[in-house]
């Protein structure tokens, strides 16, 4: 699955840059504490979190998620998406809990 | 190649910036996508241990001919208890670094699985020199 498809999928809005590299979502990996989701987080997952700080934006691009997704109303200030812009890195945001959007995406992916 | 970085101990916004600077050094020499992503988590983590627990330092990061070999140093308090240090879920981290994501007790258990080699020179008020390795 693209993340385009992830997107139309799970009915997300997309934080930062709209013309994002369309890259292959191939898991999924839930998680709020950073070191945590370091260890266990695969190459290509979606990653579903609700800590907006700033350094999500690096575990993201060193773990290589394919893109972090925001839940239950989570948003991210502007130094956040200024700075996963600059990396790269595609943060998606949805009004769901992190249960909700697993359950849609289990069978999916 | 020899790569230098100043880690700063007070600006959490700048954590990750030597690793990813060094991420993308790796990348650009060809280096594979799994040598490149265990080397980031590994530098990530001692990056955000030199931050949270030495208060900054300095990191130097070497690519050899068959190894990685990534060395942090700082002059912070060093380890007391290394044996403890190394459980999972064992952190010293305060209530406001565990409120930003850090502090879930899995930065040395990370490095240990991501890394080949790590060696760990500390000892209580001598600071902690960490050196990761990664074998080509």
């Amino acid at each position: 699955m693209k993340v385009s498809e992830l997107i139309k999928t799970l009915n997300l809005t997309v934080a930062t840059e709209p013309n994002f590299e369309d890259r292959d979502v191939t898991g999924c990996y839930i998680g709020d504490l950073l070191s945590w989701v370091m260890g266990k987080a695969q190459s290509g997952d979606a990653w579903i979190t609700i800590m907006n700080n700033i350094n999500i934006v690096a575990v993201a691009s060193l773990t290589d998620s394919a893109c972090i997704i925001l839940c239950e109303g989570v948003s991210a200030d502007e130094a956040v998406i200024n700075k996963a812009n600059s990396e790269g890195i595609i943060i998606l945001k949805s009004g769901e809990t992190a249960y909700s959007l697993a359950c849609q995406l289990s069978g999916e992916i | 190649m020899i790569k230098k970085y100043d880690i700063s101990g007070e600006d959490f916004s700048l954590a990750g910036e030597a690793s990813s600077n060094f991420k993308s050094v790796l990348k650009r020499l060809g280096i594979s996508t799994e040598i490149v992503r265990r080397v980031s988590i590994a530098m990530y983590e001692a990056e955000i241990n030199t931050i949270i627990h030495g208060g900054g330092g300095e990191c130097e990061a070497e690519i050899k001919s068959n190894a990685i070999s990534v060395t942090f140093r700082d002059n912070g308090p060093g380890i007391a208890n290394l044996e403890l240090a190394m459980q999972e879920g064992y952190s010293t981290a305060s209530e406001k670094i565990r409120e930003l994501g850090f502090g879930a007790g899995m930065g040395l258990p990370n490095i240990k699985k991501y890394t080949d080699d790590m060696l760990i020179d500390t000892a209580p008020g001598k600071g902690t020199t960490l050196t990761l390795i990664i074998n080509l």
